[in-house]
């Protein structure tokens, strides 16, 4: 069953940024694409212990701040070294301007 | 008592530092707001074609007019300037692009890493994955694989490698164990499993060219297509060890703040351009996404909690140098960075360099 948590407004992420947010101790990161869409994953790369919300978004890319590893935030796959494991990603909805995170 | 440090990736420092927790640490970093730092990391083509343009453009000019003049004298400079062209700007485009933040386009970092990777004799694959761990536990003994200053320091090693007497022999060693499906103990506990065969591949084909490239060299009697390819990572490699040596040399190790352990170093327009802007080494390590062409504009940012930089090579040299004679025969030795002194003139939003000199110190315990 779904679990829709309350992440925050849309516009306290930029269009092609990325922000945290936290739940119950556990990180995320939530991204808003070129196209104003929006997105979220774990917090954490899947290489080290990095947060994912200092890096880079270029696209649909999240660049990792630690060695330059890539994801694609849209589907959590890694786009080589050294990304070995994908990211786990989670549903959106956007409802009267407020993120919600199904966090299950 | 000295300590005897074992720099081996294998060995019981590395273990040391995992339980001790200095390995994967979380590192200083200075704070900058996300709005520039944003700003720093935009990726741009521009620049770095302009650069592999003009690099490119030199190599071929160079090694051509070289070729054209060999065997007389005047082919001594040409092919001076073309080795540190290939022997020595390889080392830094192998940096940039394996970072992936030298272009904007992905393939253009991958062409220009490969073919530096070539000229440098660096396996893509192995050195991608030591340069993370260097990134990871820089300067922490028995887990950062790419540490040239030991303590004790390896100095004949150290000065033949001017010429690349040790690192291409083991250059070719390691191909030829890769191009038999092997990678060596050390390289197998940082390369995941996964990304061997690339290793295997790469070490095929480049024994394919180095072996045409001397099988020429015997048809027509004459050294230089050698002069070409492969050759000049030993005549010309000699830059790139001096700018190397000034990153991390007689500063401490096992420490998880850059401030402490990595130096910057202003220097001319043409080592600056050999060397690809890595001159700015502290700002780099704390930020590997800010691409070459914006560390200068990062280093202005958050100059006021950093150590003042070198301000030359050759005073750079003078630092470093004497410490490493000393640590011959007293390993402890080492150029002891004060915190207190320039954080205090960071706070105040500006650099203080006679703090910052005042507070370093060779520690000779
Ligand atoms: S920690 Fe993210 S790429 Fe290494």
């Amino acid at each position: 069953m779904a679990t829709w948590i309350e992440a925050c407004g849309a516009d306290d992420v930029d269009a092609e940024d990325v922000i945290p947010f936290e739940h119950d101790g556990h990180p995320y990161a939530i991204y808003r694409s070129p196209a104003d869409d929006y997105h979220a994953t774990d917090g954490w790369c899947t290489h080290e212990q990095t947060l994912l919300k200092d890096g880079l978004v270029m696209g649909h890319i999240i660049e990792c701040p630690k060695h330059n590893g890539r994801f694609d935030y849209r589907t959590g796959e890694g786009k080589g070294a050294p990304i070995c494991v994908n990211l786990r990603t989670y549903p959106v909805k956007l409802e009267g301007g407020t993120l919600y995170i199904d966090v299950d | 008592m000295a300590v005897v440090r074992d720099y081996s990736l294998l060995g019981p420092d590395g273990k040391r530092a995992i339980e001790s927790g200095l390995a994967a640490a979380q590192w200083y970093r200075t704070s900058v707001p996300r709005k520039r730092m944003k700003e720093l990391m935009q990726r741009r083509d521009g620049p770095a074609i302009r650069d592999t343009a003009i690099w490119l453009a030199l190599l071929a000019a160079f090694g051509g007019t070289g070729a054209y003049v060999w065997p007389s004298w005047w082919a001594l400079p040409l092919f001076g300037a073309y080795g540190v062209l290939y022997g020595s700007a390889s080392d830094s485009r192998w940096h940039e692009c394996g970072h992936g933040t030298a272009f904007r386009t992905r393939w253009m970092n991958t062409a220009v890493y490969n073919l530096a990777c070539f000229m440098i004799m660096r396996d893509p694959t192995v050195w991608r994955w030591s340069h993370t761990r260097h990134h990871t536990d820089t300067i922490i003994v028995g887990r950062d694989p790419e540490i040239i200053s030991m303590r004790p320091p390896k100095l004949f090693h150290i000065a033949a490698n001017f010429l690349g007497l040790f690192d291409v022999p083991t250059a070719f060693r390691h191909m030829a164990v890769h191009a038999v499906g092997r990678l060596t103990a050390e390289e197998a506990s940082f390369v995941p499993e996964t990304e061997w065969f690339r290793v295997y591949r790469t070490a095929r084909a480049w024994l394919v060219i180095y072996t045409a490239t001397i099988a020429i060299c015997v048809a027509t009697a004459s050294v230089l297509p050698a002069m070409l390819i492969g050759l000049p990572r030993m005549y010309g490699a000699w830059h790139h060890l001096v700018t190397g040596l000034t990153q991390h040399s007689g500063l401490a190790d096992d420490v998880v703040d850059h401030r402490l352990n990595t130096r910057t170093v202003s220097m001319n327009p043409i080592s600056r351009f050999v060397y690809w802007n890595m001159n700015y080494h502290v700002e780099h390590h704390m930020f590997p996404m800010v691409p070459f062409h914006a560390l200068p504009r990062l280093h202005d940012e958050i100059k006021g909690d950093l150590p003042a930089p070198s301000p030359s090579i050759l005073a750079a040299f003078g630092e470093f140098v004497p410490v490493m004679l000393r640590q011959r025969t007293h390993p402890e030795a080492f150029i002891e960075r004060d915190l207190s002194s320039w954080a205090a003139a960071g706070d105040t939003g500006g650099a203080n360099p006679s703090a910052v000199s005042a507070a370093t110190t060779m520690d000779v315990s």
